[in-house]
């Protein structure tokens, strides 16, 4: 944008009121303007936006920001409602929300064949272990973390799998060495599958027991501890777990790529009225109408194969475009630990596909921010948590590359164990660690 | 092992098939004759030793494909308009190609010179580029839709199958090969999985849709065999507490087939020598009839073995080696043991560690085929990097990016810009020209093609995709692939090439 306009902007926002709560400056805490970028707002993308950043939030964001002073031409210094701010040009980069990665096993799995080092699946669990939180195997300082940071990834959905009712999924920011820095929300979500046990009809009957026997033992909480209730399907602290689904706290994450599986979980979903997503839905398409109606999320992948399986026979590539049109709130995620970087490149694939460019963008930040309940990430406007990634060029295309990320305001590092491999070898390879200098005498 | 008519025998693949056939005994033919008939054969041969067999006769003949060739008309197109890019170093802003008889006439900067009863083809605004080249796909040995009945890739029952054939597992109804084909693929390597230290021949297929894998061979392409190394077989024959369960036991499995593949060609080298003298001396000298037996049985040379062919095939150089390998120590490892046995590794396979190496396999002009950013997802991908492929490029070596999975196939393009771009970002300078020839001009010498196909130059098959935008964007998608002067893929037309695909969704 021009400074001009900014100031200009600045000024008649201030009368018109535009200014969004909760951005209000601290003293204390660092504030930055970024000019010059385009900034995927959720609106769209704009060429004329302002960001400011105070402490871990954006304080403002938009094409017209009040109490915003911009210095013109740009000395490096504004004034953000009375508040000392540095200002920085980013012309020429694109900003955007921390991308969210909504089904991922970072930080449970460090080498997919080891099993010492994998946690996403208590694969001597019993069926329902909806108790199990994968927050307690999360180890915040893998080293998968920041290679998928540098794709330009800041939060994600940590997921367990396996057995019926695999356990509750959390959110992490990428960011900190430690549990308590990263987790988010230890509960974000409860997974589950429809095909343990042979029969997907045996799955659909056991997951409506394991909800009706929740509904029961939250209403009958002390007849089951006096041992006056018929057996139930769980133990206590599993049913309790799905209790926070019966009573529409966290969405019920079902795995399913059939029509008719889809088709079945909708029955489900509207009987039991939970909060489903489906996630895969390589035949979701089909079922574009009923799902927008239901209101139910679909987490899809755009590197879909085509008739892979079975259950992905009517499988195609505009599945997240024909999804987006008919209303769904279509989620893209790569439900991968290593390969979780190329978050990127999938909403791009699904672009090419024919989902608009800002609704791919959407599917890896603000929608699911939204379904899985974080109201301060995912999108670029004021009180938002500043997660934010600034690129080279367009976030989608694959000769972009992150130039700066931030989570909750600090700038990560743009390194990773692959970076200091690179940096080891970058020199011609020979004996990779020279001799040790002899001691001086 | 004639293909396609239309493009005869090359002199390689004759030498090829001559090489081979020495490793064919009598007993290819002894289905047909009695035992009487070799001996007389044997003592008719006092007076006139006979010339060999036919070899090459009965090779073909359980190599000629049963289908009729299609009665493909090779029309005169001519591409107008688009930027193309040659894997050559080549590269014209806005020009043209002409394709004849299935190869390309010609090529340049600027609209095509008017030809009488050309079909013209506006690709203006469009890139073109060779068609691109797998060197690792188990497609039609894992048909889709994935099922157990057609997990054909692995002979997991013994760690050294040399004697499979991929071809001999390969399903032409796979759904994933068209898909491949609408992603720009026009040729592929078909490989036998990596459960197996040698894991039996490999075979180079042309993707052009046919009943059996006989008929989609591409013509002229050597015989190739997988191997590997690492984590795979020693985790597949050690969980069942048998041999290989290391690293070490891997190499002693290995080393020992070759020992004895080499005694074999010893043998088989000794009896055409034999042979070879037989027919030129013409001694006649009245034998016993002990010397007569031994020489009958000598005549008949070495019994026929499937698994030692294939090794004899790589120690004579007939045969390219492609071996899975990610550590840079095995894949060290494997080259010692190549030099061993006096053979050449064409290309590693997976070869994460290449990077690390990359000074010895540009040193030895063998290949890495590998992946743009797979890692970890085993311990011994664990330090893979996304540069690897630049920097050995920068060293001078054949790095080419493989897909060794049906939905990769679908998007080289990408995946070639992926590590074209991440060795960019980190400064190390390789020309777009040169990134695209890991997915072309490589591969097709990975596969002992490149004087066929893998770049657009004047004569060779005009095997080609025209994109309706930049290919290493994400955005780009293949809108017609040439397929020897054939347009195999268009991407408005809908039709399935797989009988799979017929009759799925219910109502119609």
């Amino acid at each position: 944008m021009t400074a001009a306009r900014a100031l200009g902007l600045a000024i008649t926002a201030t009368a018109l009121l535009c200014a969004i709560p909760g951005g209000s400056a601290r003293a204390d805490e660092p504030c930055r303007v970024l000019t010059g970028a385009r900034v995927h707002l959720p609106g769209g993308p704009s060429d004329d936006a302002v960001i400011v950043l105070v402490g871990e939030r954006i304080a403002a964001a938009g094409n017209i920001v009040a109490g915003l002073e911009l210095s013109i031409p740009n000395t490096g210094s504004a004034r953000f409602q009375g508040q000392a701010c540095v200002q920085q040009d980013y012309s020429g980069r694109e900003i955007t929300a921390g991308l969210i990665e909504a089904g991922s096993s970072l930080g449970l799995v460090e080498i997919g064949l080891e099993a010492a080092t994998r946690d996403h699946n208590w694969e001597a669990g019993p069926a329902n272990r909806a108790a199990l939180v994968v927050a307690d195997a999360y180890n915040a300082r893998s080293t998968l973390i920041p290679v998928a940071r540098l794709g330009g990834i800041t939060s994600a959905l940590i997921v367990p799998r396996g057995g019926l009712i695999s356990g509750q999924g959390a959110v992490v920011d990428l960011r900190g060495g430690s549990q308590q820095e990263a987790v988010v929300n230890r509960s974000a979500a409860l997974y589950a599958s429809m095909r343990t046990g042979g029969s997907r009809a045996a799955g659909i009957h056991l997951l409506g027991q394991a909800l009706d026997d929740a509904r029961f033992l939250s209403r009958n909480g002390a007849a089951y501890e006096a041992g006056r209730t018929r057996p139930l399907s769980a133990g206590p602290l599993a049913l309790a777990a799905i209790a926070d689904v019966v009573r529409n706290r966290i969405p019920l994450v079902v795995a399913a790529d059939r029509a008719a599986d889809i088709e079945a979980l909708l029955r489900l979903a509207a009987t039991q009225n939970i909060r489903l997503v489906i996630a895969g839905g390589a035949e979701a398409w089909l079922l574009a109408d009923e799902l927008s109606t239901a209101r139910v999320a679909v987490i899809v992948n755009p590197l879909v194969y085509g008739p892979g399986s079975f259950d992905q026979v009517e499988a195609r590539a505009d599945n997240a475009a024909l999804l987006d049109a008919a209303g769904v709130h279509v989620i893209i995620a790569t439900g991968s630990s290593h390969f979780a970087r190329n978050l990127r490149q999938r909403a791009g694939n699904a672009v090419r596909g024919g989902l608009s460019h800002h609704a791919a963008l959407r599917a890896i930040t603000a929608t699911p921010a939204e379904v899985f309940g974080l109201r301060h990430r995912g999108r670029i406007e004021a009180g938002a948590i500043a997660n934010l990634v600034s690129w080279s060029g367009d976030p989608l295309e694959i000769s972009s590359r992150p130039l700066e990320i931030l989570i909750r305001g600090a700038a990560m590092p743009l390194r990773s164990r692959q970076t200091e491999l690179l940096d080891r070898y970058r020199r011609p390879p020979g004996t990779p660690v020279p001799p040790e200098p002899l001691p001086t005498p | 092992m004639l293909v396609n008519p239309s493009a005869p025998l090359t002199s390689t693949r004759v030498l090829v098939l001559a090489l081979l056939c020495t490793a064919l005994t009598l007993s290819a033919s002894s289905g047909t004759a009695s035992e009487d008939d070799a001996e007389a054969r044997a003592v008719d041969s006092e007076a006139t030793p006979p010339p060999l067999p036919s070899l090459a006769a009965a090779e073909e003949r359980g190599t000629r494909p049963l289908e009729d060739s299609p009665d493909i008309v090779h029309q005169l197109i001519v591409l107008d308009g688009a930027s193309i890019m040659t894997a050559t170093g080549k590269s014209f802003d806005s020009g043209h190609i002409v394709i004849d008889g299935g190869r390309i006439k010609a090529l340049g900067e600027g609209p095509a010179p008017a030809l009488e009863g050309a079909h013209h083809i506006d690709a203006s605004g469009m890139f073109i580029t060779p068609g691109i080249i797998d060197t690792h796909s188990h497609l039609g040995v894992y048909a889709a839709p994935s099922s157990k009945a057609h997990g054909d890739g692995n002979e997991a029952t013994s760690p050294t199958t040399p004697g499979v054939w991929a071809e001999h597992s390969f399903g032409p109804q796979d759904p994933g090969i068209q898909r491949a084909v609408a992603g720009g693929v026009t040729t592929i390597q078909v490989l036998p999985g990596s459960a197996n230290l040698i894991g039996g021949r490999g075979v180079v297929l042309q993707m052009v849709p046919h009943r059996g894998s006989r008929a989609m061979r591409f013509p002229g392409a050597p015989e190739t065999l997988k191997m590997a190394c690492g984590e795979n077989p020693k985790r597949v024959y050690g969980s069942r507490s048998s041999a290989p369960s290391t690293r070490m036991g891997n190499l002693r499995a290995t080393r020992m087939a070759f020992i004895k593949a080499q005694r074999a060609l010893a043998k088989l080298e000794e009896h055409e020598a034999k042979a070879a003298a037989a027919t030129d001396g013409g001694k006649k000298k009245r034998k016993r009839r002990k010397d007569r037996d031994d020489e009958a049985e000598s005549k008949l040379g070495p019994e026929r073995d499937l698994d030692t062919e294939s090794l004899m095939g790589v120690l004579r150089g007939e045969i390219l080696p492609q071996v899975h390998c990610y550590r840079a120590d095995d894949m060290l490892s494997m080259l010692q043991l190549a030099d061993e046995f006096g053979f050449r590794i064409r290309s590693f396979h997976h070869a994460t560690d290449a990077y690390k190496i990359r000074d010895i396999l540009a040193e030895r002009q063998v290949a890495a085929s590998t992946w743009a950013d797979w890692w970890g997802f085993k311990l011994e991908a664990y330090d893979a990097i996304p540069e690897s492929a630049a920097l050995l490029s920068e060293a001078g070596g054949l790095p080419v990016i493989h897909s060794d999975s049906s939905v990769g196939i679908q998007r080289l393009n990408q995946e070639a810009a992926k590590a074209w771009y991440a060795g960019l970002h980190a400064g190390i300078d390789v020309p777009r020209e040169e990134a695209l020839s890991w997915i072309t001009l490589n591969p097709a010498w990975v596969l002992g093609i490149d004087h066929d196909t893998g770049s657009l130059e004047v004569g060779k098959r005009a095997d080609l995709v025209v994109w309706d935008g930049d290919p290493f964007s994400v955005y780009s998608s293949a809108r017609w692939v040439f397929i020897e002067g054939v347009l195999r893929h268009d991407s408005s037309n809908t039709t399935r090439w797989s009988d799979f695909e017929l009759g799925q969704g219910g109502e119609r």
